[in-house]
């Protein structure tokens, strides 16, 4: 192999690296969190106040769905793939993917798919708005054409996390240095070999989803339409059945990445580590068989409702002990408060609330009353913004001196993250409240009575867009012209890709090291 | 394990070109379907491009191992990779057959009544569950008014006198065999048994090929005399979609080992103990092969 980067733009159209390519997932990620972040900027904008200001009802409906596409599959999933890329090779000894040019392929599909759904926006009846859900029949008999490219790009961008999971998988298995066993391989590794395992069991699963809704637009075919014997229920089981290990796919990495840097910042090995790689599991399997929670009102059978709930609630065990081991890693630790460590922090805190909140959305009599109301949006903001997105910011700041060789701007950091945290919970917060009082989700007015908590949830939505501007600044400014740092980075950290230099090396362990 | 010796390739044109044919296959096909003229355009040159790349990228990857550059670790990768690919298309058809056993199982009692549910008979009257689902709801409701109808005649099993002319039966023995020839195929060349190989892959092949025309000849049966198409209700769509997306992967499974077939004849690919495109082909028949015995029991013994 080369022994550097090839020179100008077509480096990055042909490249083989996994470290390139997992810079140019990241970034990409980075371009649709800012992209979905605009689309969540003018909702939030339309309902600083009651009545129809800005937008048309429509216009805003396609604003939620994009929304929620974009960062679901373009902002969180992109940016986990990218830290595997750069970071599983390194963490465990690996000279690269193991699949090197479909990699690459993984990569390359994404700007693609997001390029035709985003330019649904300018066609003949406007982009998606049906909801990231999708439910049919608003997806099917009710949709805009513009839905067969929406399908489509999901197809395409499905296929593209499946080669990525392969990738993922076969790197793990059977690239590992000597001596790396399983038990011994850090967190972040083992949490992604469960993802990618989820990845590849229920991607087919959504595409599968998405062909019915195919077939019943333009074939003819009755899944979702009861004249003919079908059913629309049946839309939302499959698309759960996806959808619920989905939302496992987007949080269990970021356990892995919080697994390291807590304990880095608090001077303690982890506690528990083989309990965390069970809990992880436990956390993976139990997401196939709970995913009717999201379907309570939809007229299931009482044993269904009592099932689904059970099944649930028991996911709160395995998560309780990752929470616990969390804390019991920082007792009595000689902590310090980097930027990472309160990026880390924050999520533990913010992640448990959204988990008692979905714990609350569990128990099937009282979600009748949550259900479609902003408390479920509260909910799940609070399990993806502090839970995925500060899990994905805390890993860039711990590892940004790694990739690029200079140290980030401490007190810009604790900017972005003071920023970011009051911004977060000052929009998320009240949505608990407005949510519990009976404010329905996806409308663009709302009764006046829940004017006080909207206008709050908007002006902290754009002081948590602010601090994402102060990000990219850091980001942007730190790759240029920060101080150099050095190989450790941080205070006796642990881990193989700190015995690498900084920045790491184009290539990287050709010659395996070797683990004790 | 020996110190740097795993393969990572130089700079590769291959992805990005598969990414772009890929786009424009779905790009045209969404166009088409959407009814403009560009679309069939769009959708075939993508295809052209797609396959061009895939080409390419099948014979580059050929050379590399015949030069000697796959060490038994990347080989392992390639292993895993086609383990896993296989498994995400267990997972595809498992949306689709569990769709199937939702429908008869679940909903179809529920929309004739059945359950806790009160509104669906009165949405409904009349419903009442079957199946193989030969009158739907809206003819329940409609009459001769419904638009969604039902087939006229069924697939299903037709009782132990018509068993001999029966095609899915003869389907069944014909995949099944299949996947037997194959396997005596993996055995020959594991023997160096060339000429064994060739005969054996050359008649999996062909099995491949006579499932195909007697699913045709099923499909053009089904269409013209028994009134079942893929607008007949919740039977018409299960059963195409299903057999119909296995029929697809049996075409891509023929066309592999018709590949396979080909290397070995034209250019005498595949040793004893390096054959692994071959072994994944046969895998990806195996497969095909257990969901025919599935789609089998689900939608014809027992549909």
């Amino acid at each position: 192999m080369a022994h550097g980067p090839a020179k100008g733009f077509t480096r990055w159209l042909y490249t083989t690296n996994h470290k390139d390519i997992g810079s140019m997932y990241l970034w990409f990620s980075f371009a649709m969190f800012f992209l979905g972040g605009m689309f969540a900027l003018v909702i939030r904008a339309e309902l600083f106040q009651p009545g129809l200001q800005i937008v048309e009802p429509n216009f805003f409906n396609q604003m939620t769905t994009m929304h929620g596409l974009v960062m679901v599959f373009g902002a969180v999933m992109p940016a986990f793939v990218g830290l595997a890329n750069w970071m599983v090779p390194l963490m465990i000894g690996a000279p690269d993917m193991a699949l090197p040019r479909m990699n690459n392929w993984s990569f390359w599909i994404l700007p693609f798919a997001f390029a035709m759904l985003s330019s649904t926006l300018f066609m003949q009846g406007g982009a998606p708005n049906f909801g990231w859900t999708f439910y049919a029949p608003l997806s099917t008999t009710y949709a805009p054409p513009s839905v067969t490219f929406f399908i489509f790009a999901i197809h395409i961008m499905g296929a593209s996390s499946i080669m990525g999971a392969i990738n993922i998988i076969a790197t793990i298995l059977n690239m590992r240095a000597p001596g790396m066993t399983l038990m011994k391989m850090p967190l972040f590794v083992w949490t992604w070999l469960i993802t990618a395992f989820l990845l590849i069991a229920v991607m087919p699963v959504l595409a599968g989803v998405v062909t019915m809704m195919l077939m019943d637009i333009h074939f003819g075919t009755s899944f979702f339409d009861a004249a003919g014997g079908g059913d629309p229920v049946l839309f939302q089981h499959v698309f759960w059945f996806f959808g619920h290990p989905e939302v496992y796919i987007m949080i269990l990495p970021a356990f892995g990445i919080v697994s390291a840097i807590i304990p880095t910042f608090a001077r303690k090995p982890l506690f528990g580590y083989a309990s965390m790689v069970y809990a992880t599991a436990a956390i993976a399997i139990l997401s196939f068989v709970v995913w009717a929670h999201h379907m309570f009102t939809v007229g299931m059978p009482i044993a269904g409702e009592l099932f689904f709930m059970w099944a649930t609630m028991l996911i709160s065990v395995p998560t309780g002990v990752k929470v616990f081991n969390w804390v019991a890693t920082m007792f009595k630790g000689s902590m310090t408060f980097e930027t990472p460590m309160l990026f880390s922090i924050a999520f533990v805190i913010l992640f448990t609330i959204g988990g008692f909140s979905g714990l609350m959305l569990a128990i099937a009599p009282a979600d009748f009353q949550y259900h479609d109301t902003y408390f479920v949006v509260a909910h799940f903001h609070y399990v993806l913004v502090p839970g995925a997105i500060f899990s994905i910011t805390a890993g860039v700041y711990y590892w940004l001196p790694k990739w690029c060789g200079n140290m980030y701007n401490e007190t810009m950091g604790k900017i972005h993250f003071w920023l970011a945290f009051i911004g977060l919970n000052v929009t998320f917060f009240p949505m608990h409240f407005s949510g519990l009082a009976g404010m329905p989700r996806r409308i663009p007015d709302y009764n006046l009575m829940f004017a006080d908590w909207n206008m709050i949830s908007s002006v902290g939505a754009f002081l948590f867009g602010a601090a994402q501007v102060v990000f990219l600044y850091n980001v942007i400014a730190t790759i240029v012209s920060g101080k150099k740092a050095t190989d450790e980075v941080w205070d006796n950290p642990e881990g193989l890709e700190w015995t690498v230099a900084s920045p790491a090396p184009y290539h990287t362990f050709a010659e395996p090291p070797e683990v004790k | 394990m020996s110190a740097g010796t795993y393969y990572v390739p130089e700079q590769s044109r291959l992805p990005i070109w598969a990414s772009f044919g890929l786009f424009l296959t779905v790009f045209g096909a969404a166009n088409w379907m959407n009814g403009s003229d560009k679309g069939p355009y769009l959708f075939f040159v993508g295809g052209l491009v797609f396959a061009t790349v895939l080409w390419k990228w099948f014979s580059i990857a050929i050379s590399e191992n015949m030069a000697g550059m796959n060490s038994p670790q990347l080989k392992r990768s390639y292993v895993m990779g086609m383990q896993w690919f296989i498994f995400s298309e267990v997972m595809f058809f498992a949306a689709f057959f569990g769709a199937l056993f939702y429908i008869r199982t679940l909903a179809l009692p529920w929309l004739a009544g059945e359950g806790d549910g009160v509104d669906n008979p009165l949405l409904w009257p009349n419903f009442t569950a079957e199946w193989p689902l030969m009158t739907t709801p809206d003819m329940a409701l409609n009459g001769d008014a419904a638009t969604r109808l039902g087939p006229k005649d069924s697939m299903t099993f037709p009782g132990w006198g018509g068993l001999l002319g029966w095609l899915p039966l003869w389907n069944t023995i014909i995949l099944l065999s299949s996947s037997v020839t194959v396997h005596f195929a993996h055995s020959a060349i594991k023997n160096n048994n060339r000429k064994s190989f060739n005969i054996w892959l050359g008649v999996t092949v062909l099995l491949g090929v006579i499932f195909l025309i007697l699913q045709a000849e099923e499909y053009i049966h089904a269409y013209n005399e028994l009134g079942l198409t893929l607008q007949s209700g919740i039977y018409g769509t299960t059963f195409f979609m299903l057999t119909g997306f296995h029929g697809a992967h049996v075409t891509i499974g023929t066309l592999m080992l018709f590949i396979m077939w080909m290397r070995s004849m034209l250019k005498g690919h595949f040793k004893p103990d390096d054959n692994f495109g071959f072994e994944a082909a046969s895998w990806y028949w195996h497969f095909v092969d257990v969901v025919w015995v599935g789609l089998f029991f689900v939608v014809y013994v027992f549909g």
